[in-house]
Protein backbone atom coordinates (compact mmCIF):
# COMPACT_ATOMS: atom_id res chain seq x y z
CA UNK A 1 0.00 0.00 0.00
CA UNK A 2 1.11 3.52 -0.67
CA UNK A 3 1.85 5.99 2.11
CA UNK A 4 1.35 9.18 0.17
CA UNK A 5 -1.81 11.04 1.00
CA UNK A 6 -3.57 14.03 -0.44
CA UNK A 7 -4.31 16.39 2.45
CA UNK A 8 -7.34 17.74 0.58
CA UNK A 9 -9.31 14.51 0.90
CA UNK A 10 -10.23 12.79 4.17
CA UNK A 11 -7.42 10.33 4.87
CA UNK A 12 -9.79 7.51 5.79
CA UNK A 13 -11.52 7.73 2.40
CA UNK A 14 -8.13 7.40 0.70
CA UNK A 15 -7.36 4.40 2.89
CA UNK A 16 -10.67 2.77 1.97
CA UNK A 17 -9.77 3.15 -1.71
CA UNK A 18 -6.27 1.75 -1.19
CA UNK A 19 -7.51 -1.22 0.81
CA UNK A 20 -10.25 -1.86 -1.74
CA UNK A 21 -7.61 -2.03 -4.47
CA UNK A 22 -5.51 -4.40 -2.34
CA UNK A 23 -8.51 -6.71 -2.09
CA UNK A 24 -9.76 -6.60 -5.68
CA UNK A 25 -6.24 -6.94 -7.03
CA UNK A 26 -5.73 -10.04 -4.89
CA UNK A 27 -2.91 -8.58 -2.81
CA UNK A 28 -5.15 -9.53 0.09
CA UNK A 29 -6.92 -12.72 -0.97
CA UNK A 30 -10.47 -13.84 -0.14
CA UNK A 31 -10.67 -15.16 3.40
CA UNK A 32 -7.20 -13.92 4.33
CA UNK A 33 -6.63 -12.56 7.81
CA UNK A 34 -5.71 -8.87 7.75
CA UNK A 35 -2.85 -7.44 9.80
CA UNK A 36 -3.98 -5.69 12.99
CA UNK A 37 -5.13 -2.09 12.92
CA UNK A 38 -1.91 -1.01 14.56
CA UNK A 39 0.24 -2.92 12.09
CA UNK A 40 -1.65 -1.52 9.12
CA UNK A 41 -1.42 1.98 10.60
CA UNK A 42 2.32 1.54 11.09
CA UNK A 43 2.94 0.36 7.57
CA UNK A 44 0.94 3.20 6.02
CA UNK A 45 2.11 5.74 8.60
CA UNK A 46 -1.34 6.89 9.50
CA UNK A 47 -3.05 7.40 12.80
CA UNK A 48 -4.47 4.07 14.12
CA UNK A 49 -7.86 5.75 14.66
CA UNK A 50 -7.97 6.71 11.00
CA UNK A 51 -7.13 3.14 9.97
CA UNK A 52 -9.83 1.87 12.32
CA UNK A 53 -12.37 4.13 10.64
CA UNK A 54 -11.32 2.94 7.18
CA UNK A 55 -11.68 -0.72 8.20
CA UNK A 56 -15.10 -0.04 9.68
CA UNK A 57 -16.10 1.44 6.33
CA UNK A 58 -14.81 -1.66 4.50
CA UNK A 59 -16.92 -3.71 6.87
CA UNK A 60 -19.96 -1.67 5.85
CA UNK A 61 -19.11 -2.45 2.24
CA UNK A 62 -18.94 -6.12 3.26
CA UNK A 63 -15.43 -6.45 1.93
CA UNK A 64 -14.07 -7.41 5.33
CA UNK A 65 -15.59 -8.97 8.42
CA UNK A 66 -14.60 -9.30 12.04
CA UNK A 67 -14.37 -12.55 13.95
CA UNK A 68 -14.83 -11.55 17.52
CA UNK A 69 -11.57 -12.85 18.94
CA UNK A 70 -9.53 -13.61 15.83
CA UNK A 71 -9.34 -10.28 14.09
CA UNK A 72 -10.40 -9.06 10.69
CA UNK A 73 -10.63 -11.08 7.50
CA UNK A 74 -11.19 -10.37 3.84
CA UNK A 75 -14.63 -11.58 2.81
CA UNK A 76 -14.85 -15.17 1.57
CA UNK A 77 -17.54 -14.10 -0.87
CA UNK A 78 -15.68 -13.90 -4.18
CA UNK A 79 -18.76 -12.50 -5.93
CA UNK A 80 -18.70 -9.37 -3.79
CA UNK A 81 -15.03 -8.87 -4.58
CA UNK A 82 -15.71 -9.43 -8.27
CA UNK A 83 -18.57 -6.92 -8.27
CA UNK A 84 -16.33 -4.26 -6.70
CA UNK A 85 -13.66 -5.12 -9.22
CA UNK A 86 -16.09 -4.56 -12.08
CA UNK A 87 -17.34 -1.35 -10.52
CA UNK A 88 -13.77 -0.15 -10.32
CA UNK A 89 -13.08 -1.13 -13.92
CA UNK A 90 -16.12 0.87 -15.03
CA UNK A 91 -14.82 3.91 -13.16
CA UNK A 92 -11.44 3.66 -14.86
CA UNK A 93 -13.04 3.19 -18.26
CA UNK A 94 -15.35 6.17 -17.75
CA UNK A 95 -12.40 8.31 -16.78
CA UNK A 96 -10.65 7.21 -19.96
CA UNK A 97 -13.64 8.02 -22.17
CA UNK A 98 -14.13 11.42 -20.54
CA UNK A 99 -10.47 12.23 -21.07
CA UNK A 100 -10.62 11.15 -24.70
CA UNK A 101 -13.82 13.12 -25.26
CA UNK A 102 -12.09 16.22 -23.93
CA UNK A 103 -9.53 15.95 -26.70
CA UNK A 104 -12.10 15.25 -29.42
CA UNK A 105 -12.47 11.46 -29.62
CA UNK A 106 -16.00 10.08 -29.58
CA UNK A 107 -16.59 6.77 -27.83
CA UNK A 108 -16.19 4.68 -31.00
CA UNK A 109 -12.96 6.42 -31.97
CA UNK A 110 -11.68 6.06 -28.43
CA UNK A 111 -12.33 2.30 -28.51
CA UNK A 112 -10.64 1.97 -31.91
CA UNK A 113 -7.70 3.96 -30.63
CA UNK A 114 -7.24 1.91 -27.48
CA UNK A 115 -7.54 -1.41 -29.32
CA UNK A 116 -4.86 -0.19 -31.72
CA UNK A 117 -2.63 0.63 -28.75
CA UNK A 118 -3.36 -2.76 -27.23
CA UNK A 119 -2.49 -4.44 -30.52
CA UNK A 120 1.01 -3.05 -30.42
CA UNK A 121 1.64 -4.54 -27.01
CA UNK B 1 -13.90 10.32 32.28
CA UNK B 2 -12.15 12.88 30.11
CA UNK B 3 -8.38 12.77 30.09
CA UNK B 4 -8.10 16.54 30.05
CA UNK B 5 -10.66 19.20 30.71
CA UNK B 6 -10.48 22.99 30.62
CA UNK B 7 -13.33 24.69 32.47
CA UNK B 8 -13.60 28.44 31.85
CA UNK B 9 -9.86 28.99 31.97
CA UNK B 10 -8.48 32.48 31.55
CA UNK B 11 -4.91 33.68 31.89
CA UNK B 12 -3.73 37.25 32.16
CA UNK B 13 -0.18 38.52 32.14
CA UNK B 14 -0.66 41.73 34.08
CA UNK B 15 -3.46 43.55 32.27
CA UNK B 16 -2.97 41.57 29.10
CA UNK B 17 -5.52 38.80 28.55
CA UNK B 18 -3.67 35.93 26.89
CA UNK B 19 -6.34 33.23 27.18
CA UNK B 20 -10.03 34.04 27.45
CA UNK B 21 -12.56 31.61 28.86
CA UNK B 22 -11.15 28.41 27.36
CA UNK B 23 -13.40 25.34 27.50
CA UNK B 24 -12.60 22.00 25.89
CA UNK B 25 -12.09 18.34 26.67
CA UNK B 26 -9.73 15.73 25.31
CA UNK B 27 -10.60 12.06 25.29
CA UNK B 28 -8.05 9.24 25.60
CA UNK B 29 -6.53 7.71 22.46
CA UNK B 30 -6.43 10.78 20.22
CA UNK B 31 -3.80 12.85 18.46
CA UNK B 32 -4.79 16.50 18.65
CA UNK B 33 -3.29 19.40 16.79
CA UNK B 34 -3.27 22.70 18.63
CA UNK B 35 -2.99 25.08 15.74
CA UNK B 36 -2.59 28.82 15.75
CA UNK B 37 -0.36 31.59 14.54
CA UNK B 38 2.58 32.79 16.60
CA UNK B 39 1.58 34.61 19.76
CA UNK B 40 -2.01 33.36 20.00
CA UNK B 41 -1.66 31.59 23.35
CA UNK B 42 -0.64 28.04 22.37
CA UNK B 43 2.39 27.83 24.61
CA UNK B 44 0.58 29.52 27.50
CA UNK B 45 -2.17 26.93 27.23
CA UNK B 46 0.39 24.13 27.24
CA UNK B 47 2.26 25.58 30.21
CA UNK B 48 -1.02 25.71 32.12
CA UNK B 49 -1.60 21.99 31.53
CA UNK B 50 1.90 21.30 32.79
CA UNK B 51 1.34 23.36 35.93
CA UNK B 52 4.14 25.74 34.97
CA UNK B 53 1.66 28.62 35.06
CA UNK B 54 -1.46 29.10 37.17
CA UNK B 55 -4.72 30.16 35.57
CA UNK B 56 -6.09 33.58 36.51
CA UNK B 57 -9.51 31.96 36.68
CA UNK B 58 -11.09 28.63 35.84
CA UNK B 59 -9.96 25.07 36.34
CA UNK B 60 -7.84 22.49 34.53
CA UNK B 61 -8.55 18.83 35.25
CA UNK B 62 -6.45 15.81 34.33
CA UNK B 63 -8.34 12.56 34.86
CA UNK B 64 -10.87 14.56 36.85
CA UNK B 65 -8.36 16.04 39.28
CA UNK B 66 -6.63 19.39 39.40
CA UNK B 67 -3.14 19.62 37.91
CA UNK B 68 -0.17 19.04 40.20
CA UNK B 69 2.23 16.29 41.24
CA UNK B 70 -0.11 13.49 40.17
CA UNK B 71 -0.81 14.93 36.72
CA UNK B 72 2.91 15.46 36.07
CA UNK B 73 3.48 11.75 36.59
CA UNK B 74 1.28 10.90 33.63
CA UNK B 75 2.10 13.77 31.30
CA UNK B 76 5.19 13.65 29.10
CA UNK B 77 6.05 17.17 28.01
CA UNK B 78 8.34 18.32 25.24
CA UNK B 79 8.87 22.04 25.73
CA UNK B 80 9.58 24.45 22.94
CA UNK B 81 13.10 25.04 24.20
CA UNK B 82 15.38 22.35 25.46
CA UNK B 83 15.70 21.82 29.18
CA UNK B 84 18.44 19.20 28.94
CA UNK B 85 21.89 19.92 30.29
CA UNK B 86 23.97 19.98 27.14
CA UNK B 87 27.18 19.19 29.00
CA UNK B 88 25.74 15.73 29.74
CA UNK B 89 26.27 12.76 27.46
CA UNK B 90 23.27 10.92 26.04
CA UNK B 91 24.02 7.98 28.37
CA UNK B 92 23.95 10.28 31.39
CA UNK B 93 20.73 11.88 30.19
CA UNK B 94 19.09 8.47 29.94
CA UNK B 95 20.15 7.68 33.51
CA UNK B 96 18.78 11.04 34.57
CA UNK B 97 15.38 10.30 33.01
CA UNK B 98 15.40 6.83 34.50
CA UNK B 99 15.78 8.14 38.02
CA UNK B 100 13.40 11.02 37.46
CA UNK B 101 10.40 9.32 35.87
CA UNK B 102 8.86 6.08 37.12
CA UNK B 103 7.33 5.42 33.71
CA UNK B 104 10.52 5.88 31.69
CA UNK B 105 11.38 2.88 29.51
CA UNK B 106 15.15 3.13 29.06
CA UNK B 107 15.27 0.01 26.92
CA UNK B 108 12.90 1.61 24.45
CA UNK B 109 14.88 4.84 24.50
CA UNK B 110 18.11 2.96 23.78
CA UNK B 111 16.49 1.07 20.94
CA UNK B 112 15.15 4.25 19.36
CA UNK B 113 18.48 5.99 19.78
CA UNK B 114 20.25 3.04 18.18
CA UNK B 115 18.07 3.61 15.10
CA UNK B 116 19.48 7.10 14.92
CA UNK B 117 22.98 5.63 14.78
CA UNK B 118 24.22 8.01 17.38
CA UNK B 119 27.10 7.73 19.76
CA UNK B 120 25.49 7.80 23.20
CA UNK B 121 28.77 8.58 24.91
CA UNK B 122 28.87 11.93 23.16
CA UNK B 123 27.83 15.15 24.84
CA UNK B 124 24.60 16.77 23.67
CA UNK B 125 26.45 20.04 23.06
CA UNK B 126 28.48 18.35 20.32
CA UNK B 127 25.43 17.30 18.33
CA UNK B 128 23.59 19.20 15.63
CA UNK B 129 20.40 21.00 16.55
CA UNK B 130 18.32 18.47 14.63
CA UNK B 131 19.96 15.57 16.45
CA UNK B 132 19.39 17.22 19.83
CA UNK B 133 15.73 17.63 18.99
CA UNK B 134 15.48 13.97 18.02
CA UNK B 135 17.15 12.86 21.25
CA UNK B 136 14.77 14.99 23.26
CA UNK B 137 11.75 13.63 21.44
CA UNK B 138 12.94 10.05 21.95
CA UNK B 139 13.30 10.68 25.68
CA UNK B 140 9.80 12.14 25.94
CA UNK B 141 8.18 9.42 23.81
CA UNK B 142 9.93 6.69 25.83
CA UNK B 143 7.80 7.48 28.84
CA UNK B 144 4.68 5.34 29.24
CA UNK B 145 2.54 8.42 29.73
CA UNK B 146 -1.21 8.97 29.39
CA UNK B 147 -0.81 12.34 27.78
CA UNK B 148 2.04 13.56 25.60
CA UNK B 149 2.31 17.29 25.04
CA UNK B 150 4.66 18.41 22.32
CA UNK B 151 5.20 22.13 21.92
CA UNK B 152 6.39 22.94 18.39
CA UNK B 153 8.26 19.66 17.83
CA UNK B 154 8.92 20.55 14.19
CA UNK B 155 10.46 23.98 14.61
CA UNK B 156 13.59 24.46 12.57
CA UNK B 157 14.24 20.91 11.38
CA UNK B 158 14.73 19.67 7.82
CA UNK B 159 11.98 17.71 5.99
CA UNK B 160 13.65 14.31 6.54
CA UNK B 161 13.93 14.99 10.27
CA UNK B 162 10.33 16.16 10.22
CA UNK B 163 9.25 12.79 8.83
CA UNK B 164 11.31 11.01 11.45
CA UNK B 165 9.70 13.05 14.21
CA UNK B 166 6.16 12.45 12.93
CA UNK B 167 6.76 8.72 12.57
CA UNK B 168 8.31 8.53 16.02
CA UNK B 169 5.27 10.23 17.52
CA UNK B 170 2.88 8.02 15.60
CA UNK B 171 4.53 4.72 16.40
CA UNK B 172 5.52 5.31 19.98
CA UNK B 173 2.67 6.84 21.85
CA UNK B 174 1.24 4.51 24.40
CA UNK B 175 -1.96 2.77 23.35
CA UNK B 176 -4.90 4.60 24.91
CA UNK B 177 -2.82 7.70 25.49
CA UNK B 178 -3.43 11.04 23.81
CA UNK B 179 -1.00 13.41 22.15
CA UNK B 180 -1.33 17.18 21.90
CA UNK B 181 0.93 18.75 19.30
CA UNK B 182 1.13 22.50 19.01
CA UNK B 183 2.38 23.93 15.76
CA UNK B 184 1.88 26.51 13.08
CA UNK B 185 3.32 24.14 10.44
CA UNK B 186 -0.07 22.69 9.63
CA UNK B 187 0.54 20.96 6.32
CA UNK B 188 3.41 18.87 7.67
CA UNK B 189 1.46 17.44 10.51
CA UNK B 190 -2.16 17.22 9.48
CA UNK B 191 -2.05 13.66 8.16
CA UNK B 192 -1.56 12.22 11.66
CA UNK B 193 -4.19 14.27 13.50
CA UNK B 194 -7.53 12.97 14.77
CA UNK B 195 -8.73 16.35 15.86
CA UNK B 196 -7.73 19.94 15.48
CA UNK B 197 -8.15 22.87 17.82
CA UNK B 198 -7.74 26.28 16.20
CA UNK B 199 -6.71 29.00 18.59
CA UNK B 200 -6.68 32.69 17.78
CA UNK B 201 -6.26 35.78 19.97
CA UNK B 202 -6.53 33.70 23.13
CA UNK B 203 -9.77 31.97 22.16
CA UNK B 204 -10.63 28.58 20.75
CA UNK B 205 -12.27 29.33 17.43
CA UNK B 206 -12.76 25.76 16.20
CA UNK B 207 -12.52 22.19 17.47
CA UNK B 208 -13.26 19.43 15.02
CA UNK B 209 -12.53 15.94 13.80
CA UNK B 210 -9.89 16.33 11.07
CA UNK B 211 -11.48 14.23 8.32
CA UNK B 212 -14.94 15.67 8.97
CA UNK B 213 -13.51 19.15 8.64
CA UNK B 214 -11.81 18.22 5.33
CA UNK B 215 -15.11 16.88 4.10
CA UNK B 216 -17.17 19.84 5.21
CA UNK B 217 -14.82 22.56 4.02
CA UNK B 218 -13.63 20.62 1.01
CA UNK B 219 -9.94 21.17 1.46
CA UNK B 220 -6.87 20.46 3.52
CA UNK B 221 -6.58 21.61 7.12
CA UNK B 222 -3.72 23.82 6.03
CA UNK B 223 -5.95 25.56 3.49
CA UNK B 224 -8.76 25.99 6.01
CA UNK B 225 -6.26 27.36 8.51
CA UNK B 226 -4.93 29.89 6.01
CA UNK B 227 -8.43 30.92 4.95
CA UNK B 228 -9.46 31.47 8.54
CA UNK B 229 -6.39 33.35 9.71
CA UNK B 230 -5.59 35.43 6.68
CA UNK B 231 -3.25 38.25 7.68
Amino acid sequence: MKCEFDNNIPIYIQLVEELKICIISGEFTAGERLPSVRELALSTKVNPNTMQRALAELENLELVYTERTNGRFVTKDKEIIESYRKEYAVQIAEKFFTGMENIGFNKKEAIEYISKLGGND
Amino acid sequence: MELLEFVGVSKNYGKKEVLKNINFTIAPGKIIGLLGKNGTGKSTLIKLINDLLTPTSGEILVNGKGVGVESKKIIAYLPERTYLDKSMTVDKTIEFFESFYEDFDSEKARKLLADLELDTSEKLAKMSKGMQEKVQLVLVMSRKASLYILDEPLGGVDPATRDYILDTILTNFNEGASVIISTHLVSDIERILDEVIFIDKGKIVLKSDTDELRNKENGSIDEIFRRMFKC
